[in-house]
């Protein structure tokens, strides 16, 4: 008995990915969110309140998925939250382009018994698409509410929330259609469902238990093997060895209620419809072409990201960072060095370079949202499959990689939407051997000041040599890793449609966010660090730990062509990428007047700038990045191993660029 | 039709632009799951969109559209189309 005042109603957000469901979220929930983690899990959580009328009702976005079994972390999370916390009510948020799609993860809803209400989201599209569907008539046949929405342009949520408060507080919901198993399998269902007779199965409903036994969910199996009296589990396998096809059986009695679902309500277009999507995809998927629109695609978000990024950036580190280290230096000016060297030099000159780069970030996570929202990136997973082949992955993995062209830490946050654990590790693996913007600022700088007008040749070479030892790398650990291909390789091309600014800002933000975050939390003790090691004991770098550390080294980078100063700038690139440079300038005591480029050519033969590039290009990943890797992949054995991998390599390229070029150049 | 080789069609030898009927799937369980839950039952009909002869494809299913690899192609048997009435 319950004896709290008007109830929270708990709300779960279901549906398939590429619905809209984020945009409904936002829409119901407007700012009252909040953002976190399932618990154990790397898949995102966010859970939000609306009020209506005197109740308050608290929505939680479950993991988009394409139905209730246990094939991925997705799916797991989805239906373990509905069993295990019973919300009052689902709302399946589906695509109305693609709905009999969509009812398969309402057939799996309804096998749960728990109330659920459609928002048939996208109605724009599917018009575009031609195809007519007819809300009241789905819902006469389904038993259950169904709200025609228009997401993008707010439409239909005022109805959602209206029907979803009907639903919760008006109490009974006439009982719906249910589908039913085949009917050659519905007799081992029945047999089924009485061996489980008398055993405990809390808090998971019987019937649906069998039902998911018949479907072979591991995770289900699992459970009732250890649960049921000695013998009995032996009987249930003895039982469905004679039924192989029974999951075929359970799918296709979904699909012929779906068709009976839908016969009245939805009226497919007389003639193939000749859709946008279909014009667009044979170039954009085409085996040649395809290909061609994808590079000429990623060169354009790329200079246009630095096109634009690089002066913002610049302006942000000549105006605000050195602006407040010469306010903060003059304020402290008084006191002791290690107070304004932490505050000026670790503090701003570390964290505070690193923010210099959000602007170039927002651009490039700005136009691969765009991209992602307007179902490109879908596609480009698709091109690129075959290459991703050859190191046993599939097209998915490509598309963590490309956001790591940005920033390597959002990249491995993004190799979650890899279904399969070890693809996800060897991807995680690959990402700190694609060159980020940090990295490539330092080759932007010397660059050009070893190889003036062949700069941009020197820099293309250096990026070609960084993704060729990926391609290696990868083909190498993917073949120790797997026998064969990683994971299958199924997925759904969304259809092309407009970009909803809403959802991309919200992208952008949600990376963001969790970048700054990274920022302060990881970068801000390691950058303090790393700045105490370079002036301790004597507030000097020359006599510092690193310099002493950095020249017990040195033999080892004479082999690159190092100096202990270039040494120094490597391992300072640990902090943040671009940190190499700031180590540089302190190095060489650059300032008003003595341009830091000139010492630095004065100083070094073309042979050695070019092998500190290509060693600081795939030296080992900045902190960020290595936490986030540590976080992801939940072994520090793995990240100890992937750091030791990066060092060596790092020192490799380094002795066989600068042995070979010496002679050359 | 003329006639053809013995033993059963799969998805990934149907040429684009053609219909087939799905006759049967085969695979693991999680693929077999992945495939169900996308769509693929016996008797759905799918029209192949792009098959280059190597690599990936792309097949219309109902109003969705799915990229698969050729390995899971070959994993879906397939049966000429029913004739439009």
């Amino acid at each position: 008995m319950s004896f709290s005042g008007p109830a929270e109603i708990k709300v779960a957000l279901a549906g398939p990915p590429n619905v809209g469901k984020s945009t409904v979220f936002n829409l119901l929930t407007g700012l009252h969110q909040h953002v976190g983690n399932w618990a154990g899990k790397t898949v995102e959580r966010k859970e939000g309140t609306f009020p209506y009328g005197r109740t308050s009702f608290r929505v939680i976005d479950l993991p988009g998925t394409y139905s209730l079994t246990a094939a991925s972390p997705e799916e797991l999370i989805a239906r373990e939250f509905i069993i295990r916390e019973r919300p009052d009510l689902v709302v399946a948020v589906l695509n109305a382009a693609l709905l009999e799609h969509g009812l398969y993860l309402v057939a799996e809803l309804l096998s749960l018994r728990i109330p659920v209400v459609i928002g048939l989201n996208m109605m724009d599209v599917a018009r575009k698409e031609g195809l007519a569907i007819e809300p009241g008539v789905l819902s006469a046949a389904l038993g259950l509410p169904v709200v025609p929405m228009e997401a993008s342009s707010r439409g239909g949520i005022k109805e959602l929330v209206k029907a979803i408060a009907a639903a919760a507080e008006g109490g009974r919901i006439p009982e719906p259609q249910r589908p039913v198993i085949r009917e050659d399998h519905r007799l081992v269902l029945d047999r089924t469902g009485r061996l489980l007779e008398g055993t405990d199965l809390e808090p998971y409903p019987r019937d649906w238990v069998a039902l998911k036994i018949l479907e072979g969910d591991e995770d289900i199996s699992r459970k009732v093997a250890a649960a049921v009296p000695p013998g009995r589990w032996e009987e249930i396998l003895a039982l469905l060895k004679r039924h192989d096809d029974a999951l075929v059986a359970v799918a296709s009695g979904r699909y012929a209620w779906i068709e009976r679902m839908t016969r009245a309500a939805l009226v497919r277009p007389q003639t193939g419809p000749i859709s946008l999507t279909h014009r667009l995809d044979r170039w954009l998927t085409h085996p040649f072409w395809g290909l061609l629109a994808f590079a000429a695609v990623m060169a354009a978000v790329f200079s246009l990201t630095y096109a634009l990024g690089i002066p913002l950036q610049g302006f942000l580190e000549k105006s605000v960072i050195q602006g407040l280290q010469g306010l903060v230096g003059g304020w402290t000016a008084s006191s002791p060095w290690w107070i304004r060297g932490a505050l000026v030099e670790g503090i701003l000159g570390g964290v505070g370079t690193l923010l210099t780069f959000l602007p170039i970030l927002i651009l490039f996570f700005g136009f691969t949202a765009l991209l992602e929202d307007v179902g490109y990136l879908a596609r480009s997973a698709f091109v690129m499959d075959r290459f991703m082949h050859a190191m046993r992955l599939h097209g998915k993995s490509c598309l963590p990689l490309i956001i790591s062209f940005g920033c390597n830490v959002p990249g491995v946050l993004g190799t979650r939407i890899i279904e399969s654990t070890r693809a996800r590790l060897l991807t995680m693996f690959l990402i700190p051997l694609i060159p980020c913007t940090g990295r490539m600022a330092v080759i932007a700088f010397l660059a050009p000041l070893f190889f003036r007008e062949q700069a941009a040749l020197v820099a293309i070479g250096l990026i070609l040599l960084a993704l060729g030892l990926l391609f290696a790398t990868g083909m190498i650990g993917g073949r120790l890793f797997f026998r064969q291909d990683a994971a299958p390789f199924i997925m759904e091309l969304p259809l092309y449609h407009v970009p909803h600014p809403r959802t991309i800002c919200d992208l952008v933000r949600r990376r963001s966010i969790e970048l700054v975050r990274k920022a302060v939390v990881v970068i801000l003790p390691v950058s303090l660090a790393v700045w105490a090691l370079s002036r301790f004991p004597e507030g000097r770098v020359e006599s510092s730990y690193l310099a002493g550390f950095s020249r017990a080294l040195e033999p080892a980078g004479t082999l690159m062509g190092f100096d202990w100063r270039l040494m120094v700038a490597l391992f300072a690139g640990f902090i943040a990428k671009e940190n190499s440079l700031a180590a540089l300038a302190v190095l060489f005591g650059a300032g008003e007047g003595v341009a830091l480029g000139d010492l630095i050519v004065s100083a070094y033969p073309p042979a050695v700038g070019l092998a500190f590039m290509a060693s600081q290009l795939l030296f080992i990943p900045c902190a960020a990045t290595v936490a986030a890797f540590k976080q992801e992949s939940r072994s520090w054995r793995l990240t100890l191993f992937n750091v030791a991998y990066l060092f060596i390599l790092s020192a490799a390229v380094g002795i066989a660029v600068y042995q070979a070029s010496r002679r050359i150049l | 039709m003329t006639p053809r080789a013995a033993g059963p069609m799969t998805l990934a030898q149907l040429s684009s632009g053609r219909r087939a009927v799905v006759a049967g799937l085969d695979g693991g369980r999680r693929l077999l799951a992945r495939m169900v839950s996308l769509g693929f039952v016996p008797g759905v009909e799918v029209v192949m969109v792009q098959n280059p002869g190597r690599g990936a494809l792309i097949v219309q299913i109902r109003e969705a559209r799915v990229a698969l690899g050729r390995g899971e192609a070959h994993r879906i048997l397939i049966a000429p189309a029913r004739l439009p009435a």
